[in-house]
């Protein structure tokens, strides 16, 4: 997708994660001129390395009543205007043998004093409610949990932001903020594939950057005390569970199993790393083990599921400006005016919080911004659905699609329209077939939702997250995405694509994973070659 | 912590699936039919998206021939039609209508047609009958309907050889089937030959129902348990009793050895291996040395072997192949392994004729170009088919043994 910049908007907002695309969405509707940059692609940081848990709040409700507050409400405003981000499962918080049984009642008593609906429900009924459940347990609660996808939420953001006027624009890199004298005016930003450094400037620079906040903010000779948390999660085969399962405990590893889609996710770890590691997390064998060997406690089946992936993201923690040393970490929402604090002008971050609270982190820091540019309109994210949300599709016209196209409405939502009908029948034949992507859903992503290489359409698509890997649609994918005379583009997305695969899939390759793996190897290594085509033609 | 994951025990194994899609190379209906999804597609692929959803089944399904032979080509030992037969069983909202219920209840309807059996082959056999079977129910107008014996098998055998049967030291059980009793008593009389010359009496199971292939294919899920159930203890206390059941349709024995517990989820596994088809059980012990075989030399026939999808899957071709292959006036070709297309009571149907056909025209052509005096085949269903596409006749390798066979000097050998 081709972008044309304007010189100067009202906003940039610098980061494409969902704190950043919330921004852009908020602000546009408030009638801003906003520029969007990622330096990379949408969701590639924390957003797109979670659970995926849209959280009822009742696993912050003993420990921190203000988030716990905040997410209930988010949750059943997300349930409304993402209603197809959202797959409403709800959750169970379960009590092992070896759990205090106790803490049940101050949990539910917790959650019930945040507004969390919180029912004690029989163990028995808890095993036929969620068949996957360890068959031990002695206690359960439902609540309101639910899954959500990260890629589509993010992406709709952008979409609506883009609807609202807003531009947009992937593969920029920050790397300087243009100060004159106490203000920023603008940013100067590096084309990730030319290397080529454009200037633009805007009234208001906001830091949605995530844990890279604090690099943004350096750049302004800013201190922003951060600290990096890693969470390493495992995806499996298919879903084991059709309800989120938690602990019924204090948080600790490894005790949240989120239905994703057609997978199930269980997560996470919590270790501090350092900030220069955030770009390449991998997972170790220890985490593994942990998430593993915990995991089956929550549901037996884990232990003999097929293991697709690891994966880690990092926690973008904030510790108070009173408090230095860190000891003090909130998962609270940080919204910092650097004219008050810093004596900066044009220049505010917004941090820590959670992808749950996205929308009220951008309504925050939207309400400062619009407070500083003396703009006066209220803030409409809660109610106005996001592309993609407006209505939901009956389950008797969702019988008629395709498989596909099934599989595409519930990443498109009423968007799928676009997709359903293609011009041309072979549009219809699919490139993923574990996920079921269509060309049509290809060249839907790539002609409205900024795809500029293969790993941008796996989370758009689901291309290649599926049991294969990308095993049969990779090569598919490439030459769909080949363009004009850019071959050496599209074959070093493709050895790109293959890599980032085989990153996730090395630390569980045993059983069919590692014989995947082989294949996939066979295919694109020995067959293809495709190893000559790394780092040629990509990224500078 | 991989040891954790030794035991991967995914159902029928469809997380092993590589998505190698050598499966739906080697599906029949996938070569000529683009509408079916393909075995992979159905099965490992569509299993994921129907455990978040039941609004992936796709009603596509009932396509499936239901041959496993996608699970014969699966390097990862995925029960590819398994998944598929159980996901029509959980998700299908189609409901067996009348053809359905006619074609499937092979007992009930042998029953009533033995009665009345040259009526009915003759009524049968009209094209007046054909053509509205074809345009009412759906049953296709190109179909020939097995003809019905006026005698059934149990009737027979009750008369003429259930007494002699005491006199012999070893004794097995013989589970002979819908097609057998109504249809062609000749096979299982031929069975009771060729096991009394080797020194096995034969006896029928206590109670003996259709092994229920034609209703699980047809959505009868019930009825096919029921059956099921009655067979699986008669088959058990057969077990109890000293005796091996033997079977000469490999579709009945590859129905109660594996569809019982895949598709139905009946616990059989304790009576399992009891069950077998004669063919197998008479190479086993010729190749232990314990029975003889005596051919006669008048005996000259050119014959060529098909390999019924249901033998592939059981692995079991061998056993009959061998044993014909001993004749000494047989003249033997292997044809191609590939299906012929019926599939039981798909190719019956209207709808599936022309799938039926296609799948079945390189096997076809292949019989003409041998042109042998009679296709040897272990499957009834696929007997029907040959013949009425190829005009060439088919016999099961138990009633060339029994034609070709010296029964005089087998009981010698054996005595």
């Amino acid at each position: 997708m081709d972008v044309k910049l304007k010189n100067k908007y009202d906003v940039i907002v610098i980061g494409g994660g969902i704190t950043g695309a919330g921004t852009a969405r908020d602000c546009a509707m408030r009638g801003l001129s906003v520029l969007l940059i990622e330096r990379f692609d949408f969701a590639q940081g924390a957003t797109g390395r979670n659970h995926g848990l849209l959280h009822s709040g009742a696993r912050y409700a003993v420990t921190d009543q203000e988030s716990a507050t905040e997410c209930i409400q988010e949750n059943m405003i997300l349930r409304k205007i993402a209603s197809h981000c959202v797959d409403e499962t709800d959750g169970l918080f379960i009590t092992l043998p070896e759990d205090d049984l106790a803490y049940q009642a101050t949990f539910v008593e917790s959650c019930q004093r945040a507004g969390i609906r919180a029912d004690i429900i029989d163990p028995q009924e808890a095993k036929i409610l969620e068949p996957a459940v360890n068959p031990s347990l002695i206690g359960a609660v439902r609540i309101p949990d639910a899954s959500i996808d990260p890629f589509r939420l993010t992406v709709a953001n952008v979409v609506d932001a883009r609807i609202h006027g807003a531009d947009v624009i992937t593969y920029h890199e920050v790397t300087e903020l243009i100060i004159d004298q106490t203000r920023v005016v603008g940013v100067k930003m590096r084309d990730q594939y030319t290397g080529e450094i454009r200037e633009v400037y805007a009234d208001l620079t906001i830091n949605a950057a995530g844990i890279w906040g604090m690099l943004v903010a350096k750049m302004a000779g800013i201190t922003v005390n951060m600290f990096p948390a890693k969470g390493a999660l495992l995806i499996f085969g298919h879903r084991v569970n059709n309800m989120v399962i938690n602990r019924c405990r204090k948080p600790a590893n490894a005790d949240i199993l989120v239905p994703d889609d057609n997978v199930c996710v269980i997560g996470t770890t919590s270790d501090r790393v350092p900030i220069e590691t955030c770009d390449d997390m991998r997972v170790t064998d220890e985490e593994v083990e942990v998430l593993l060997t915990e995991g089956a406690q929550l549901a037996p089946a884990l232990a003999t599921t097929r293991i697709l992936r690891a994966y880690a993201g990092v926690r973008p923690l904030v510790a108070s400006d009173h408090d230095p040393s860190g000891r003090s970490i909130s998962r609270g929402i940080v919204t910092l005016d650097h004219a008050t604090r810093d004596g900066l002008e044009g220049f505010v971050t917004i941090t820590g919080g959670k992808m749950m609270t996205y929308r009220l982190m951008a309504e925050m820091v939207t309400d400062l911004v619009c407070k500083k540019l003396g703009v006066n309109k209220a803030c409409e994210t809660a109610t106005t659905p996001l592309p993609g949300s407006e209505s939901k599709q009956s389950e008797e016209e969702l019988r008629t699609y395709s498989f596909a196209d099934k599989a595409a409405e519930g990443r498109h939502g009423t968007y799928t329209k676009e997709i359903v009908k293609p011009a041309d029948e072979l549009d219809e034949a699919l490139v993923c077939e574990c996920e079921g992507v269509s060309v049509a859903e290809v060249n839907y992503a790539v002609n409205s939702q900024h795809v500029n290489n293969m790993i941008d359409l796996r989370r758009r698509t689901r291309m290649g997250m599926g049991t294969c890997q990308g095993q049969l649609c990779s090569c598919r994918a490439a030459g769909l995405l080949c363009q004009g005379n850019h071959a050496d583009k599209a074959a070093a997305d493709l050895a790109d694509f293959i890599d980032e695969r085989w990153k996730g899939m090395k630390p569980v390759a045993w059983g069919a994973t590692l014989n995947e793996a082989q294949l996939i190897t066979m295919v694109y290594e020995d067959l293809c070659g495709v190893n000559q085509f790394v780092k040629e033609g990509g990224m500078k | 912590m991989a040891d954790l994951q030794i035991n991967s025990e995914s159902v029928f194994n469809f997380e092993q699936c590589l998505k190698c899609s050598v499966c739906t190379v080697y599906c029949p209906v996938s070569a000529v039919n683009p509408a079916y999804p393909g075995p992979k597609q159905a099965g490992p692929d569509g299993e994921r998206y129907r455990l978040k959803n039941p609004v992936f089944f796709d009603e596509n399904l009932k396509k499936c021939l239901n041959c496993k032979r996608c699970e014969v080509s699966c390097p990862q030992n995925v029960n590819v039609g398994d998944i598929i037969q159980v996901a029509r069983m959980k998700y299908s909202n189609h409901k067996p209508g009348l053809r359905d219920r006619i074609l499937a209840s092979t007992d009930f309807v042998g029953t009533m047609a033995n009665r009345f059996a040259p009526i009915v082959n003759k009524t049968l056999a009209l094209d007046i009958t054909k053509s509205l079977m074809h345009s009412t129910i759906g049953v296709d107008k190109h179909r020939q309907f097995p003809a019905y014996s006026a005698q059934r098998f149990e009737t027979w055998y009750k008369r003429n050889a259930k007494a002699q049967q005491a006199q012999y030291s070893k004794q097995v059980s013989y589970f002979h089937g819908c097609y057998v009793n109504y249809n062609f008593p000749k096979l299982g009389k031929d069975l009771v030959k060729i096991m009394n010359a080797v020194g096995y009496g034969v006896q029928l199971l206590d109670k003996e129902k259709c092994c229920g292939v034609a209703k699980i294919a047809n959505g009868l899920y019930d009825q096919a348990k029921k059956h099921g159930n009655i067979n699986i203890n008669s088959i058990r206390k057969a077990k109890e009793e000293g005796r091996v059941t033997l079977g000469t349709s490999s579709t009945c024995c590859f129905t109660i050895r594996d569809e019982y517990e895949h598709v139905l989820g009946m616990e059989s596994a304790d009576m399992r291996e009891s069950m077998t088809l004669a063919t197998r059980f008479l190479y086993q012990l010729l190749d232990e040395g314990k029975i003889k075989l005596a051919f006669r030399s008048d005996y000259k026939k050119r014959v060529a072997y098909h390999s019924a999808c249901h033998m592939e899957r059981m692995g079991w071709v061998f056993y009959s192949t061998e044993l014909l292959k001993m004749i000494p006036g047989v003249d033997f070709t292997m044809l191609d392994s590939q299906c012929c297309g019926i599939a039981g009571t798909y190719g019956f149907k209207r709808e599936n004729y022309e799938t039926s056909q296609a799948i079945g025209s390189g096997l076809f052509k292949q019989i003409k170009e041998v042109a042998p005096d009679c296709v040897a085949t272990d499957c009834e269903t696929c007997k029907w088919q040959i013949e009425m596409s190829t005009g060439v006749p088919v016999e099961n390798p138990i009633s060339i043994i029994a034609d070709a066979l010296d029964v005089e000097a087998t009981i010698k050998l054996n005595s």
